[in-house]
């Protein structure tokens, strides 16, 4: 188990910046060779091949490492590099990084904090209702939504539990390099005015053997991103068995008895295992989380 | 006042000219009609961000639009319910009425169908729904059940039409202009009132009032199913089905009882429509809302008394939290017309008038309630959510909605007899071998 947040950059101290934002790339070039694990076997870009066995994508959260960054003074980093990595439109968080009583009346007071991707299930209720088939179960698992086919009906977002499913309300703002290439609905870039989004899985990262954002974003270390057919999983800095991971931890899914059948787990916890230094002091900024594609826009107008 | 002629004179006369206060009134429903499409024209500009629908300050991804959906499909079962099922029982007292009924379910049919398509993010795709449709999702039984009943209801509008519209081809020769005559001629298919023809429609008319019934039965469950489909809290009940179904025949009896009030009282069909259809409509209401209440209760004690999470919520907003005004309201318009009609001095053409007005506010209200309330129970730890409120569009579209349903109804009585001649002077087809054995107005009494 770690000590200390990954890398050397020393956010750990109360009041340091939050992370900037050329750091991201850098991140996600080093990632690459740890992860190659996850992408070994060079899986085509749908991640299916011929003859091969098929991924099946799955993301293990260790709710006792996550503190929401709290302690380090920043946003929630998963949700930061999110928004940057994967241009999301202003004010969705596609993953969200909630605060939650432990217990609702419970006689002590405590919070923890739940960081809720897409849960991917796989008896999705959003896929169920989907009039058109515009949201869908890719092969590897994964569900995805086909914006150039969506109807904008939002019953999708009705009917998920977890409310995991964000809607363009308006004309999305993005970066003119973004707006300006062919839609790609692994990516779901360029963003489309009166159809849904949400969590990915960034499975365009995984099938190149990188990581989805928040994992890689995490200073915790608390993802861990992995593949249920060969049963292997990494935060980015360890390799393990995937099965075992879920299994001496006790590993839950949310919402479990709804019948779901997420491919999010959750390891139980309260962020215990975060270094506390500055627990007293610390703050919950996911108010401060940005989207800065507006002054992108205006900058390069 | 059982004589022929007088009942077709009664019937004939709006079809004859256009008054100044018919042209003012039709004028004003279409400038606000236009003001909702002008609205509507904004929002296509902008998307939907002109709404008061959100999904990051507030999870209110319904709003005014579908409340308004469910309350005009709703509506829409006040023909089923009196051409259909009282045709079947062969209550003779709703034969002035049918027409107007069957009307009713076309138009609020037409309004109510636009709702969810104003709705859409992307309207440009609408046609997505019948190259990708999915029969698993229940938006596309729903687009498969209204478009069912609204074609199964035009045919059920038309059949009984026919021999009137005979009649206004051979009466109004001269009367009225060129385009109406060529309307007259065509769509009385030729119909001379031979036996043979009276024998075809009555047949016809027999499978049609036996057909309409399921398919209407299924509009409002499909309706209900869109919500019940999914897991939410509010949503996710068996009861939604037939809750839809009684609901709908409740608002559709109250609009009804209103629309024939209005027209009896512009076109002065006194001698037609008695106060006896008033009453007989203010009993069934009253029935209608005993069975409301009861679903309601059943619905409230099964969750009240376990008080999961979510359930606790929901119910503490409902009963005694930020949306317990508009619930106590609901439920007092739901138990109005069993009280109205309980008490013998308001057992009247006025206490039934009451009853009607507050049984649609009453379901409005009910819908916003099933839309909204439902939507602000929280599925993930919030710590502050957003009121809903609906923008100036989305009243706009509404009203716009409202006078649209009123415009169509008013262009209707310009057109076509809105009582029917034949049944009225002739007693029910079903009871009928030949309508020259028939008493004449039979049913026509007062």
């Amino acid at each position: 188990m770690r000590e200390a947040p990954a890398g050397p950059e020393g956010r750990t101290e109360g009041g340091a910046p939050p992370i900037a934002r050329r750091d991201l790339f850098r991140r996600a070039a080093s990632a690459a060779a740890v992860a190659a694990l996850v992408g070994a076997g060079g899986s085509s870009a749908s991640g299916v091949e011929a003859g091969s066995r098929v991924r099946r994508w799955a993301m293990v959260i260790d709710l006792r490492r996550c503190d929401g960054c709290a302690g380090l003074g920043v946003p929630p980093q998963c949700s930061q590099y999110c928004n940057w990595g994967r241009f999301v439109p202003e004010g969705q968080q596609w993953l969200e990084v909630f605060q939650r009583e432990l217990v609702a009346d419970g006689p002590v007071a405590g919070a923890g904090y739940l960081p809720a991707p897409c849960m991917h299930c796989q008896n999705a209720p959003c896929v169920n209702v989907c009039p058109v088939g515009a949201t869908f179960h890719a092969p590897e698992g994964t569900v995805l939504i086909d914006q150039s086919r969506c109807i904008g009906c939002r019953l999708c977002m009705a009917a998920c539990p977890y409310d995991r499913r964000f809607f363009n309300w308006g004309e999305p703002v993005q970066p003119a390099q973004v707006r300006e290439t062919a839609y790609n609905v692994v990516t779901q870039t360029p963003a489309l005015r009166g159809t849904v989004m949400k969590c990915d899985f960034c499975t365009d990262r995984a099938a190149a053997g990188g990581l989805p954002y928040c994992v890689e974003a995490c200073p915790r270390g608390a993802y861990w991103f992995g593949d249920l057919e060969t049963d292997v999983a990494t935060n980015g800095e360890e390799v393990v068995a995937l099965s075992k991971l879920l299994e001496e931890n006790e590993a839950f899914r949310f919402k479990e008895e709804l019948g779901t059948r997420p491919r999010v787990y959750y390891i139980n916890g309260h962020g215990e295992e975060a270094p506390r230094a500055t627990a007293h002091e610390s703050a919950f900024l996911k108010d401060r989380l940005e989207w800065p594609w507006r002054e992108i826009a205006e900058a390069t107008a | 006042m059982t004589a022929a002629p007088d009942l077709e004179a009664i019937v004939l006369a709006p079809l004859v000219g256009i008054g100044r206060r018919f042209l003012f009134l039709a004028a004003a429903l279409l400038a606000v009609v236009l003001v909702g499409a002008g609205a509507y024209a904004l929002q296509l500009a902008e998307g939907l961000r002109v709404t008061g629908m959100a999904d990051t300050q507030n999870k209110q991804m319904y709003g005014i639009y579908i409340i308004n959906f469910v309350f005009f499909i709703g509506i829409s079962h006040a023909g089923t319910l009196i051409s259909a099922i009282l045709r079947v029982t062969k209550a003779e007292w709703r034969l002035p009425i049918t027409r107007m009924a069957e009307f009713i379910t076309v138009v609020a049919l037409t309004v109510g169908g636009l709702m969810p398509i104003i709705d859409l993010g992307r309207p440009d795709r609408l046609l997505n729904l019948l190259m990708y449709g999915r029969w698993n999702s229940p938006i596309l039984w729903d687009f498969f059940s209204i478009t069912t009943y609204l074609f199964g209801s035009l045919i059920y509008l038309f059949i009984p039409l026919i021999p009137d519209l005979a009649l206004c081809r051979d009466r109004l020769a001269g009367r009225v202009s060129p385009p109406k005559r060529a309307f007259y001629e065509i769509f009385s298919v030729r119909w001379r009132g031979t036996p043979l023809q009276w024998r075809r429609l009555a047949t016809a008319l027999t499978v049609m009032m036996v057909v309409i019934i399921p398919v209407a039965v299924s509009v409002h469950t499909v309706v209900s199913w869109i919500f019940a489909m999914t897991l939410r809290v509010g949503w996710n009940t068996a009861v939604f089905g037939a809750y839809f179904v009684a609901g709908a025949i409740f608002s559709g009896t109250a609009t009804l009882i209103l629309v024939m009030a209005i027209l009896r009282r512009t076109f002065r069909l006194h001698a037609v429509i008695a106060d006896r259809q008033f009453t007989n409509l203010g009993l069934l209401l009253a029935g209608l809302s005993g069975i409301m209440l009861y679903f309601n209760l059943s619905e409230l004690v099964t969750v009240g008394y376990k008080l999961e999470e979510g359930e606790g919520f929901f119910l503490d907003s409902i009963l005694v939290g930020a949306f317990a005004p508009w619930f106590w309201a609901y439920i007092l318009g739901l138990a109005s017309p069993a009280i109205l009609m309980l008490v013998p001095k308001t057992r009247s053409f006025w206490g039934v008038i009451v009853a009607a007005v507050v049984v649609d506010v009453a379901m409005w209200i009910e819908r916003y309630i099933i839309v909204v309330a439902t939507l602000r129970v929280p599925q993930m730890p919030y710590t502050d959510l957003a009121n809903y409120l609906p923008s100036a569009v989305e009243l706009a579209i509404t009203a716009g909605a409202f006078a649209l349903f009123a415009l169509l109804i008013a262009a209707f009585t310009k057109i076509v007899p809105i009582v029917s001649v034949w049944e009225l002077r002739h007693g029910a087809p079903a009871s009928r071998a030949a309508p020259e054995a028939m008493p004449a107005a039979a049913a026509v009494q007062a």
